[in-house]
């Protein structure tokens, strides 16, 4: 069974978010999705440096089986992208909630991130 | 809740993931697609195809009805136990559904897509007329693909250890395409992976035992989806994407399943596929190739393939299955389009992507097929 980790929020389109001490936010997908997914084969990372707003596309991750969008969580800035998954996508699905975190994005609007879902919720969605 | 087939336990005790096939509850990946394929390539794998439709056809017209019926021509069967691809066409020379016959040691078995199932057994039944043949679906019984370089060897010893030497000794030197049976059982050296293999039917109630001793000697379960890439990387057609009822057989890379002679057998679509075939001369009729895209990505079924033609001109085609090749670590694609293409780009996600084209076919016994 997938993994809901209570610690983070998800947004419905399956990203999902943790924040940081220095106020900037970690982002994935989770492990519901890698799951659906099937064993990913390419990832197009977001721009380091690049803005982006909530619900946008900005990353597309595909498996062998189907390709899907990856829709900004949270307004803001990508201040980090994770380079090894270019060479290693499949970290996506053996780690979702840790090795295989996709960016990193310094906050705009930080009231965004109650929009977001908790675990029980989102858990909820995907049964 | 969709029917069963008769290893439906042994599915969810492999840990399969089910999803719904044409009405069927059936097992698109049990751990992961990538290491299915590659059991496959690499040692034996077994899919459960008892979803898919067998028809056997009896009587005394049943080969000249055939022989009406079928694109490719069952006289080419001399004797029981050898097999053909056929397509099975409409009037206008669309393919209602592509298949293998059999001929047995009394009269012939049609093993059709399950997708189909209904319009085809509808249109056999229509076209029986006066004809004395009689046709006998066998919903009773199981089909499992056993594939992959050690899947003869692995059938051998099964099939010896349960006392079926003469069935074992057909299976090693069967050749492609011809079958061996008893009075339950037809093993086949048929598949659909681009390996060595044999496809063997029995009754369901023996199923569960074959699947139980194939996984004790090694052999790995293998879903839709592992069976899905397979076939693409073979570059076998799949009804309903590279072919369907508006599609001709020449557009879809079966023009060599067309038995033309003899000139005096008329088979329902004779006179349409005569005219293809005359388009395909004059190169007016679209054609189906295969696509190498090396670069990052993956090509997947309905994208635009812009075509540039000799004159310079271009033209659309589309892809009509695409898949990342877990072999060949690519992506690669079915397409059709215009005859004379000289270069092909496949536009995803809005950029134009460049990609070779090959014959179809790109993988065959583990090893790439293509310059």
């Amino acid at each position: 069974m997938s993994d809901f980790p209570d610690e983070l929020k998800y947004a419905a389109t399956h990203e999902w978010v943790r924040v940081e001490e220095d106020g900037s936010v970690t982002i994935g997908i989770s492990d519901h999705a890698q799951e659906l997914l099937g064993d990913i084969v390419f990832i197009e990372l977001p721009e380091e440096g690049a803005t982006v707003s909530a619900k946008d596309e900005m990353s597309v991750v595909e498996s062998v089986k189907a390709a899907s969008d990856i829709y900004a969580p949270i307004s803001g800035e990508v201040i980090a992208v994770n380079e090894d998954l270019t060479d290693a996508p499949e970290t996506v699905n053996a780690d979702p909630y840790g090795e295989g975190w996709i960016c990193r994005i310094l906050p705009s609007n930080p009231a965004e991130l109650e929009e977001l879902l908790d675990a029980n919720t989102y858990a909820g969605m995907c049964e | 809740m969709g029917q069963k087939t008769a290893l439906y336990d042994r599915h969810c005790t492999a840990g399969a993931r089910l999803v719904d096939f044409s009405g069927w509850d059936m097992p698109i990946q049990y751990t992961s697609l990538i290491e299915e394929h590659n059991a496959v390539r690499q040692h034996a794998g077994v899919f459960d195809v008892s979803h898919m439709t067998i028809v056997d056809v009896a009587g005394d017209d049943a080969e000249p009805w055939l022989r009406w019926m079928l694109a490719n021509d069952v006289a080419r069967l001399g004797q029981p136990g050898q097999a053909l691809y056929t397509a099975m066409l409409n009037d206008t020379g669309g393919v209602i559904d592509d298949l293998i016959v059999y001929r047995l040691r009394n009269g012939y078995r049609l093993v059709v897509n399950c997708a189909t199932r209904e319009k085809d057994l509808a249109w056999l039944q229509a076209h029986i007329e006066s004809h004395q043949a009689t046709l006998t679906e066998r919903p009773e019984l199981a089909i499992l693909a056993v594939q992959g370089p050690k899947a003869l060897k692995i059938v051998d010893d099964i099939l010896r250890s349960r006392g079926e030497p003469e069935l074992a000794d057909a299976v090693q030197s069967l050749k492609p395409f011809t079958a061996a049976e008893n009075d339950q059982w037809l093993v086949a050296r048929t598949g659909y992976t681009g390996e060595n293999g044999v496809e063997i039917i029995l009754p369901e109630s023996q199923a569960p035992e074959l699947w139980d001793a194939l996984l004790a000697a090694g052999v790995r379960p293998i879903g839709l989806g592992a069976r899905d890439t397979l076939r693409l990387e073979a570059g076998m057609n799949l009804y309903g994407h590279e072919m369907d009822e508006s599609v001709s057989p020449l557009s879809a890379n079966m023009g060599w399943s067309i038995a033309w002679k003899p000139e005096d057998r008329d088979f329902i679509g004779r006179d349409a596929v005569s005219l293809h075939a005359d388009q395909l001369t004059d190169g007016t009729l679209p054609v189906l190739i295969g696509l190498v895209m090396t670069e990052r990505g993956v090509l997947r079924e309905g994208m635009r393939v812009v075509c540039t033609l000799e004159d310079g001109s271009t033209a659309d085609g589309i892809t009509t299955s695409g898949t990342f090749s877990p072999t060949l670590k690519h992506a690669i694609a079915l397409a059709r389009i215009p005859t004379g293409t000289t270069q092909c780009a496949v536009e995803i996600r809005g950029k134009l992507v460049p990609v070779r084209t090959v014959k179809p076919g790109f993988v065959r016994h583990g090893k790439q097929i293509f310059d």
